[in-house]
Parts: structure tokens; C-alpha cells; sequence
């Protein structure tokens, strides 16, 4: 297979440049879009490279047709991503529902920036936690993975793509302005050495009278895509391990339901992951994720050299979330600060974690600007 | 023509488990779908290259009783998650099920720019002037004065002309009947379902319980009388003066045409694409 | 090691390039770590231009200039706005002509090189668009942190098809220059 993009080598590119990228080589072969800022690098490329490997890239009319053309495309038998931005984000919300009740793997990507509504287009933010989280209607879970660097924006929509097709779930790729925009050292491996995953399909007839049936034990059922004769039908109303609408039935709508949930939950330890610095002996933790981290990890380092014994703990995945390992964190430290672009969200989830076991104080930053390392040193040396 | 029995194509086609439907006495939205799956039948299409899309509303069940693969969708988004299929699997029928006010009102984009991208598509579309799922709120093709739960004293707004929207947009194959025009119906999905590109069926479908009881006509066959008075053949609409068709609604075939649909276009653009990145292999 | 560079001007002067170019060099063909970030407004033409380099041998914690080793200036307003961020004994590349009001008592803390570099790029080129590719040739020189080979390659990965030789050639002119002014001959 040829590639119309550099492999098995480096290169100096965009975030939004290396999500297209690293899509691809995921078998990324459907994205539909619609442009937004600062999302509109991903579909450009996407549009660029997609006709060169026989995959499909199109405009859409706004992005509540972009998510149902992927969902439909995922049905179909395709690896389907979309890439917006937070009002985009927004009017994805009811299908991105639709994905979680169908079990549709699909990958979004929400490339923040200022909100609420039109905001700071061009500049980046973190506002979108919760929206990501908890923006589409009803009890729901999904997974948030949140990139700090280019290399990282790469590898985890790699990730958000095995995550997907091995969970039958929607994946949410948070990112944001500045990742966006940002060019940094990439590499990409050769395609041969890079894991990938594909959802499990039914092994007969039999299997297949089963979408939305956990036959296997492990809560995933397999998924019986379309034009292979095996006549599924898909519905976002409540239904039955057949598929079949139950739409009074309680026990129905609640094992369905927490199945979906549980799914996720029960699996957290294979779908989380994060990286601690200097954590083991950390008297003060910051918490945090995205871009924000690097400047956390900034502020510990300087920190330590003045003899503070601040740690990082970097959120990779912010959902589903470990609230169980920041109340161990709580439990070490006197004291948790988190960094946000934004006025508190990941904060209230740090809350619950800690659980009152150590004083969480919130680091907020708005207005497009990142924190320097100093804006989260001078808020920690005033507690000291 | 050669009518098998209803008991022939209901056997045949539908999901035995799912019956009965949801449909009250009199609708026709089972009509409609009579018609789909003779005209399927007498085309010997293969079901299982054939899938049913959907939105919300009643006419949007439809996928669950036909034992085809089928996506019940989000409320007016049925033609959006069917492009993906479509240009995902190009090899595979895509049939939309859809109603007036989920084609015309909610999913009115959608309609539209799938119109003009010709995806290869044949949608049914049920016009009964309501909402019938909630309970007969007015719907976007609802004819002056109407009366619904919303529009209580009658409608005020002007009506779309669905068959007229889609001619305009460019789709390929446009017809409008009422439901009691069966032949003329199973003639026409029949040729849409042979068409690349964007097709369009629609019925004029009586909904007596939610839209009937609220306009004085209670029952199908009231609502079909009706349909007779204000229906005019295309033919004679042609020689009546615009005063005369006020109120009217034109019924007939309205394009018949063979543009290239949106998934060969898609496949020549791949091809465009590779020669001109000189990119083969 | 930790160098921050930050490059300055309007739109249209090719300030961007410059900084990708640079970034490009560090983390392609040296090896190196190196992030490059730019400011963004609404307009696609003209307005203010900025961007940075932050080039290292270990990962990049945070990607922004903190206090640039070395900065470009190619108007009056981001000499204005950003000169005084230049890290004491940094090195501030002017352009000349279009920085009519100098401030010396700034400048005496760094090392200053002010030239009238577009009018050396169309003296070089022909071309005064080129002003870009020389001055990066002759920051290179001065930072002391990329080969003149790594740079060269970078400039040809970024420029237009045809424009090789001439952009090659405004670079290699910025290197002599830049060889001059190490030497103090300039």
C-alpha cells in the first residue's frame, strides 16, 4: 500500500495535519466534514489524500450531516471519522447519542477554541470538557482522549480509532486550537509496525441475529454491518438484544443501557492511560490534561529546583475517568491544583475524585491564551 | 399487470416478529409500502443488496417491519447517514423512507443538498399534512387553513411543494400520487428504483386519526374522496390557468431524467484525482 | 539546551515560512525536538505577523517563547511590541529600513544586527520577496544551532517548485553575511 504522506520517517507538521495522517494509516477510509475553525486543516488534508487511497472525503451541509454520514458509513463497513470545532461539536450532540445507542464506532474530533457560540475562533481552549463528556441527552458513556503534543494528537487518533472498533463506541479526540495549529516533530511509523484493531464482525448467521446482544460474555456484541446478508436493523429506540424497538419495557432499556455504560467502565484499565512526573514523593499534584500540561510539566520542574515537591499527573483519557486514582493522589498529597483553559470542568470531576481527602484549587485561564509555567507556579508558591 | 396477494408479499418481506404494525386504521402508510415491495418483487432486486433508511415519525418504522438490513435514524437526518452508506458501499440500494414534515421541515438541508449531490437514492415520502407520531401538529406541506394542534384555527403559512423542490434541485426521477392511485404508484417505484442518482415517490397518504378527525374527515375513505377533489392530472394542470390551481395539488410524473449520480461522480473524481497527483497503484 | 527564536513582521514578508523552515531543520534533519507555533487573526492577508521557534535536544515541554535567544524584526510595530522580551545577550536581527525608530537603550543588552535586508535580497535575487530566505540563512550563522546542509534542505522542502535556485541563493548570501558578522567584518 502506498502513501501519499511520509512513513517509517519524521516530519514537521500541524496537529490537524497529523490526526489526518494517523487516520489513514488507522484505516481511516470515510470523512465526511464541514468547515470550521480551527478544525478545517483536518478536512483539507482529509479531502487532499483520501481519493489517493480509495477512501471517500465530502462536504457535507453542516455538521449534523457529517456525523450521520459517518455513522451511516461505519454501518456500511467503513473506519469513519469527522473533525469540528465546539459549535459544530454542539450540533453533532443528538447523533453523537445515536452513535453511543447503535454501539457505532466513529471517531470525532473536537479541535477547541473560545466559546461560548462564535467566541475566539482562532484561539485555543478547553471548554469543551464537559460538552464532550456530557453534551449529547440521556445516561451515556463514551471515550475523551486528550492529545498534549503533535506526536501525541498522531498516536492517539490511532488509538481513538482501536478504541472504537474494539468497543463499539463512539470516540471523542479533544484537542484544541493551538495542537491544531502547532507544527512539531512527528513521527510516523512504517504502517506494518503500527497496531490496529478492527471491530469484531459475526462469526455466522447465527451471531448476527445478535447486534446488540453481549453473546461473547465480554458486553461487545459483534457487529453485523450492512449488504452482508444478514438484514440488521438499527434503531436509536430502546431495543432488545435483536435489535427489535422496545420502547416501554424497563428491564429492556435498563440492561441496554448499562451494558453500554459498563462496557467502558469495566474496561477502564485497558482505555486509560496517563503519565506521572515526579508524583511518587509529591507533596503538591497538578492535575492536568491537553496543552495545558506541558506547562505543567514546566512548573513542577522549576518547582522541584526551588525545593517544592510538586508532581504532574497528565491525563491522557478524560473519560471514562478514574476517579478511584485521584483519590489515591488525594490521599499522598496535601494539596491538588488543576490547570484549565477555562473556567473549571475537569476540576469538578478532580473534585469528586479527591473526595475531600486534600484541598482541590482550580488554575483557570480564558481568554486564548495557554498558561506559562509561571501563571501555575505563582498559584502554587502562594499556597506554600 | 399481475397482482400477487398482499398475504404473498407480506409473507415474502416482512419480519414476522415485528407484526402487528404501528399504523392505525386507515393510514396509508402500509399502503405505500405495499407498493415499494411489489415494485422490488416484480423488479427481482436482491434484499440483501438493498438497505432501508429512516428518520422519525410513523412512516420511519418502516424499516424495522421489512426484513432487509435498515437504519432508523434521528429525526429528518435519514438521507445524511444514507450518503455514507451509499459511498461506502456503492454496490448497495439504498430505499428512504420518509415523512413530510421529516424531509421538508427538520430534515430540509438534508433533502435538498442530497438532491443536488444526485446521491443514488429512491425515497417514499409520506404527505399526510401532520404529524401523525405526536399527535397531528401542522406539518411544512400543511395547505392553507388545514387545521392542526398547532395552527388550532387553521394554517397560515404557505405550504411547500415537495415534488416541485425536488425538480428543482435536480433529482432525477420525481412522481407524486395519492395512495389510491395504486398502479400509477408501483409504475413509478418501480422506475425510481431503476434510477441512478436521486429519486422521489411521493404519496399523498390519508391520516384520518391525527389529520382527518381535526379537518372534518374522519376516515380514509373520506380523506381519499378529498384527495380526488383537490388532485389534478399534470396533463390537465397544464391547460388550467395558475387561479384555477390555486388550493390544487398536481399530481403526476414530473422529471424523468438520467444525470450521473453522486457515487459515480465520486468514483470519476477518484480517478481524477490519482491522474493528476500522477499517482497509480 | 533549550533556544527559543521568535520571528516578527507583517503578512506577505513571509515571516511564517521563515519559522517553519527553521523548525523543519531542527526536527527533520538534525534530529532535534522543535515546535513551532504562529499567531493567528481573522485576516488571510496582511495584519501583524508572528511566529516562534522553540528548538531543544529533549522533549518540548512548553511550546512557547518565554524569553526568545534570538528574535527577527521586520516592522516598527514588532520591534516595538516584542524587543523588549529578548533574553539579555540575545540576538535581535533588524530590518533596517523598515525600523525607522530604534531604541538603544534596549538594544545595548543585546547583540544587534540591523541590516537593510530587502534591499541585499533584491540586490541577491532580484527578487525582494526573498528577504525571508536570506535572513534565515543569516540567523543560522549567527544562532550557531543548525548546519548550513540541515537549512538548505528545509528550504527546499518549503518553497514553491522553480523558486529553488533563487531562494538557495538569497540563503547562501544570508550565510556569507552572517560569516561577516561573527567575524565582526560586517
Amino acid at each position: 500500500m502506498k502513501y501519499p504522506f511520509p512513513v517509517g520517517r519524521s516530519d514537521f507538521i500541524q496537529g490537524d495535519e497529523a490526526i489526518a495522517r494517523a487516520a489513514i494509516l488507522a484505516g481511516c477510509r470515510f470523512y465526511a466534514g464541514y468547515p470550521i475553525t480551527p478544525a478545517s486543516e483536518i478536512f483539507e488534508a482529509m479531502a487532499l489524500y483520501m481519493p489517493l487511497v480509495d477512501g471517500v472525503s465530502i462536504q457535507m451541509e453542516d455538521e449534523i450531516g457529517s456525523i450521520a454520514t459517518i455513522i451511516g458509513a461505519s454501518w456500511a463497513g467503513a473506519k469513519a471519522m469527522t473533525a469540528t470545532s465546539g459549535p459544530g461539536f454542539s450540533l453533532m450532540q443528538e447523533n453523537l447519542g445515536y452513535a453511543v445507542m447503535t454501539e457505532t464506532p466513529i471517531v470525532v474530533v473536537d479541535v477547541q477554541r473560545g466559546g461560548p457560540s462564535t467566541g475566539q475562533p482562532t484561539l485555543g481552549a478547553q471548554g469543551d470538557v464537559m460538552q464532550s463528556i456530557w453534551g449529547t441527552h440521556g445516561d451515556h458513556s463514551l471515550i475523551v482522549l486528550t492529545p498534549a503534543t503533535v506526536q501525541e494528537a498522531f498516536d492517539m487518533t490511532i488509538k481513538a480509532f482501536n478504541l472504537a472498533e474494539k468497543y463499539r463506541t463512539p470516540v471523542v479526540l479533544l484537542t484544541d486550537a493551538e495542537i491544531a495549529h502547532m507544527r512539531e516533530r512527528v513521527y510516523t511509523p512504517n504502517p506494518e509496525d503500527i497496531e490496529i484493531i478492527y471491530r469484531k464482525l459475526p462469526a455466522n448467521k447465527e451471531e448476527a441475529r445478535y447486534p446488540f446482544g453481549d453473546i461473547h460474555g465480554d458486553m461487545i456484541p459483534p457487529m453485523p454491518v450492512f449488504g452482508k446478508g444478514y438484514r440488521t436493523y438499527v434503531t436509536g429506540l430502546t431495543h432488545d438484544e435483536k435489535g427489535r424497538p422496545k420502547t416501554v419495557d424497563a428491564e429492556v432499556h435498563e440492561r441496554l443501557i448499562r451494558r453500554i455504560i459498563d462496557k467502558l467502565e469495566k474496561n477502564k484499565e485497558d482505555i486509560v492511560t496517563y503519565e506521572t512526573f515526579d508524583l511518587e514523593d509529591a507533596e503538591i499534584a497538578i492535575i492536568s490534561y491537553g496543552i495545558v500540561a506541558r506547562s505543567a510539566i514546566r512548573a513542577v520542574r522549576l518547582l522541584r529546583r526551588e525545593g517544592i515537591k510538586a508532581g504532574l499527573l497528565k491525563l491522557n483519557t478524560i473519560w471514562p475517568f478514574d476517579f478511584d486514582m485521584i483519590g489515591n493522589i488525594a490521599e499522598q498529597v496535601r494539596k491538588i491544583y488543576v490547570p484549565e483553559m477555562n473556567l473549571g470542568q475537569l476540576y469538578h470531576l478532580v473534585r469528586e475524585g479527591a473526595d475531600g481527602k486534600a484541598e482541590v484549587e482550580l488554575i483557570p485561564k480564558i481568554g486564548g491564551e495557554i498558561h506559562t509555567p509561571m501563571d501555575i507556579i505563582e498559584r502554587i508558591k502562594r499556597g506554600v | 399487470m399481475y397482482l400477487k396477494s398482499a398475504y404473498e408479499i407480506r409473507n415474502k418481506y416482512l419480519r414476522k416478529d415485528m407484526l402487528p404494525t404501528i399504523f392505525c386504521p386507515g393510514c396509508g402508510i402500509g399502503s405505500a409500502l405495499q407498493y415499494t415491495l411489489r415494485a422490488i418483487d416484480d423488479l427481482k432486486l436482491n434484499p440483501d443488496e438493498i438497505v432501508w433508511v429512516s428518520g422519525i415519525g410513523c412512516s420511519s418504522r418502516v424499516p424495522g417491519f421489512v426484513n432487509f438490513d435498515g437504519l432508523h435514524t434521528t429525526h429528518g437526518r435519514a438521507l445524511a447517514f444514507a450518503t455514507g452508506i451509499k459511498l461506502a458501499n456503492p454496490d448497495l440500494k439504498i430505499i428512504a423512507f420518509m415523512g413530510d414534515g421529516d424531509a421538508a421541515a427538520i430534515g430540509g438541508n438534508h433533502f435538498i443538498h442530497a438532491i443536488r449531490r444526485n446521491l443514488d437514492v429512491t425515497v417514499i415520502l409520506i404527505n399526510n399534512f401532520t404529524y401523525g407520531m405526536t399527535g397531528g401538529q401542522v406539518a411544512p406541506t400543511a395547505l392553507k387553513g388545514l387545521k392542526g394542534t398547532t395552527a388550532p384555527y387553521g394554517q397560515f403559512e404557505n405550504p411547500f411543494d415537495i415534488a416541485q423542490l425536488a425538480v428543482a434541485a435536480g433529482a432525477n426521477y420525481v412522481a407524486r400520487w395519492s395512495v389510491f392511485n395504486y398502479l400509477q404508484g408501483i409504475n413509478s417505484i418501480k422506475k425510481a428504483l431503476q434510477k441512478e442518482g436521486f429519486s422521489l415517490v411521493e404519496f399523498l397518504s390519508p391520516c384520518p386519526v391525527s389529520f382527518g378527525r381535526r379537518n372534518r374527515m374522519k376516515t380514509a375513505p373520506e380523506l381519499l374522496r378529498w384527495y380526488q377533489k383537490i388532485t389534478v392530472p399534470l396533463a390537465k394542470a397544464k391547460k388550467m390557468p395558475p387561479e384555477e390551481l390555486e388550493g390544487k395539488i398536481v399530481i403526476g410524473e414530473f422529471a424523468d431524467r438520467d444525470r450521473p449520480g453522486l457515487a459515480r461522480e465520486y468514483e470519476e473524481y477518484k480517478k481524477r484525482a490519482k491522474k493528476m497527483m500522477g499517482w497509480e497503484g | 539546551m533549550r533556544r527559543e527564536m521568535l520571528f516578527s513582521g507583517f503578512g506577505g514578508q513571509g515571516v511564517i515560512l521563515a519559522s517553519v523552515i527553521v523548525g523543519r531543520a531542527a526536527a527533520v534533519y538534525e534530529g532535534l525536538y522543535a515546535v513551532q507555533t504562529q499567531a493567528y487573526g481573522p485576516e488571510s492577508r496582511g495584519g501583524a505577523s508572528k511566529a516562534e521557534v522553540v528548538i531543544s535536544d529533549e522533549p518540548i515541554d512548553y511550546p512557547k517563547a518565554l524569553s526568545p535567544d534570538c528574535a527577527v524584526f521586520f516592522s516598527q510595530e514588532a520591534y516595538d511590541k516584542y524587543l523588549g522580551l529578548v533574553k539579555e545577550g540575545g540576538i535581535a536581527i533588524v530590518e533596517k529600513d523598515l525600523v525607522p525608530h530604534r531604541r538603544p537603550e534596549l538594544e545595548e543588552k543585546l547583540r544587534v544586527y540591523a541590516l537593510p535586508l530587502t534591499e541585499i535580497a533584491e540586490e541577491t535575487t532580484g527578487l525582494s520577496l526573498t528577504m525571508n530566505i536570506l535572513t534565515v540563512g543569516l540567523l543560522t550563522k549567527l544562532s550557531e544551532i543548525l548546519t548550513e546542509e540541515s537549512i538548505e534542505k528545509a528550504v527546499l522542502d518549503a518553497v514553491p517548485r522553480g523558486t529553488e535556485q533563487l531562494n538557495l541563493k538569497a540563503l547562501r548570501k544570508g550565510f556569507e553575511l552572517g560569516e561577516k558578522a561573527r567575524k565582526g567584518e560586517l
